[in-house]
């Protein structure tokens, strides 16, 4: 039976770059069809029916034409544009920081329905909360489970003994952490503090809305950072590029 | 951006000159590699005075062209004709993304005032930050008292809005007059496929009839 040639589904639009006169190819996450790329027509014009549906950071019902080598979009229809979020320089900031990460940790055509799920969760929640920081954090643990990366924090990767409330580290090559009598097998480890360890495990096992209440101090939450940041820089081999302008946002509005 | 494929098979048989030039026409943004392939044989049988002129008038936009050092809009004097322009408005700064949008702006003739060129807009997830487009030399335009009002031209996509919030921020504590140009519905559309936030804001910024 052959595939039909038209067919719809809900997306995020996470990715866009120009292409000829006025078109653009985007980037989608979508629950069944994974990550995809389409061509969407005219949308650069402003009377472009398209655009204001299409635009990053939308959640939209798309529907698509098969095409020789990528499929064209030909209808959409915005399900949440996020709003708040797009009339704050800060909040966007922070939602393409968790696109880019879904875009770079992720492969075309792989389902994942809980990592979209996590994704929309969050922009929702990015638009409600203040508690920022944590959200991104959680953001990144519940990724990094979803796409088989999720870190040890209850016992030592190597020793597999129960971690002690002291000092222990976070090696990035190990993907979890190392009790300190195992923490010289490893050249790169990360002192974590006993708070920050229990932080981790809490939003590892909890969803936002349990943790949102949690109230941490900056000193912790710029450890949890760091650290979660490196893991991700290990994982990606590369730099996430929205993390520049993120830390730049960070740096001015405390100046002012 | 991706380099596009030019690949030589399709040409076994051309002689070099064509080859590269067909390869030159090919890296221009929207030319494939058949259309090169056509415009590369038309030159070949235009005119030889055709030929020179275009290839005459290729170099010259880069060695005669330079930027207003005032606005940034591409020039071919040392200050650009809007700066130099006595009855343009000096109070009034119009910021706009790219030289071309200007060119969009002047067709209305509605707009008096001078303008800023970024030469870009902020977009994180391509590692484009403040410090890479225009905005520097604009807080030091801003500094001599002259302006009284800035407008912001950015484009309506999340970059352009991106770079107008980031305007915002950091013109708002200078006193002075800081507005955006209206969103809302373009002339000759239909309400029906309009989107959530360009209805939002269309009602937003309603006015009386």
């Amino acid at each position: 039976m052959s595939r039909p040639r038209t067919y719809q589904t809900e997306a995020i639009i996470i990715k866009k770059i120009k292409l000829g006169e006025a078109d653009r190819i985007l980037t989608l996450y979508t629950p069944i069809l994974g990550k995809i790329q389409a061509v969407a027509k005219g949308i650069r014009r402003p009377k472009s029916k398209l655009a204001g549906h299409l635009e990053l950071l939308t959640h939209s019902t798309v529907s698509f034409a098969r095409g020789r080598n990528l499929d064209t979009i030909i209808g959409s229809q915005t399900i949440d544009s996020f709003l708040p979020l797009k009339s704050d320089l800060s909040l966007t900031a922070y939602a393409l920081y968790t696109t880019e990460l879904i875009n770079q940790f992720t492969a075309e055509y792989i389902e994942n329905r809980p990592l979209f799920q996590l994704l929309l969760e969050t922009l929702h929640q990015l638009c409600l909360t203040d508690n920022r920081e944590l959200l991104l954090r959680h953001f990144e643990l519940h990724l990094f489970k979803e796409i088989g990366y999720r870190p040890q924090l209850r016992e030592c990767v190597v020793c597999r003994q129960p971690l002690q409330p002291v000092l222990n580290y976070f090696s990035s090559d190990t993907g979890g952490m190392l009790c300190p009598d195992c923490r010289l097998t490893q050249t790169i480890v990360y002192p974590l503090s006993v708070d920050a360890l229990k932080v981790l495990r809490w939003l590892q096992d909890n969803d936002f809305i349990t943790i949102s209440r949690l109230k941490i101090e900056p000193k912790l939450s710029h450890e949890l950072e760091r650290v979660s940041r490196n893991y991700i820089k290990y994982l990606l081999e590369r730099e996430v590029k929205s993390v520049a302008w993120l830390d730049s946002l960070k740096q001015s509005t405390q100046l002012i | 951006m991706k380099e596009k494929v030019i690949s030589n098979q399709s040409l076994p048989s051309t002689a070099e000159p064509i080859q590269r030039l067909v390869q030159e026409l090919n890296k221009l943004p929207g030319i494939g590699p058949k259309n090169a392939q056509r415009l590369a044989y038309y030159l070949l049988r235009a005119p030889e005075e055709q030929t020179q002129l275009l290839a005459e008038t290729i170099a010259s936009i880069k060695q005669q062209t330079t930027l207003c050092p005032i606005c940034f809009n591409v020039t071919d004097t040392d200050h650009c004709l809007i700066c130099r322009n006595p009855e343009r408005d000096q109070t009034k700064v119009c910021i706009v993304e790219q030289p071309q949008d200007i060119l969009a702006l002047e067709h209305t003739r509605i707009y008096k005032g001078l303008y800023h060129v970024l030469h870009g807009a902020i977009s994180p997830t391509e590692g484009i930050g403040a410090n890479d487009i225009r905005i520097t030399e604009l807080l030091e335009r801003l500094k001599n008292n002259l302006v009284a009002e800035v407008i912001l031209a950015t484009n309506t996509n999340l970059e352009g809005e991106q770079t107008a919030l980031y305007l915002n921020h950091l013109i708002s504590p200078l006193d002075i007059k800081l507005t955006r140009l209206a969103q809302g519905l373009p002339f000759g559309t239909e309400l029906e496929y309009a989107d959530d936030i360009t209805i939002t804001r269309a009602f937003e910024g309603r006015q009386g009839f």
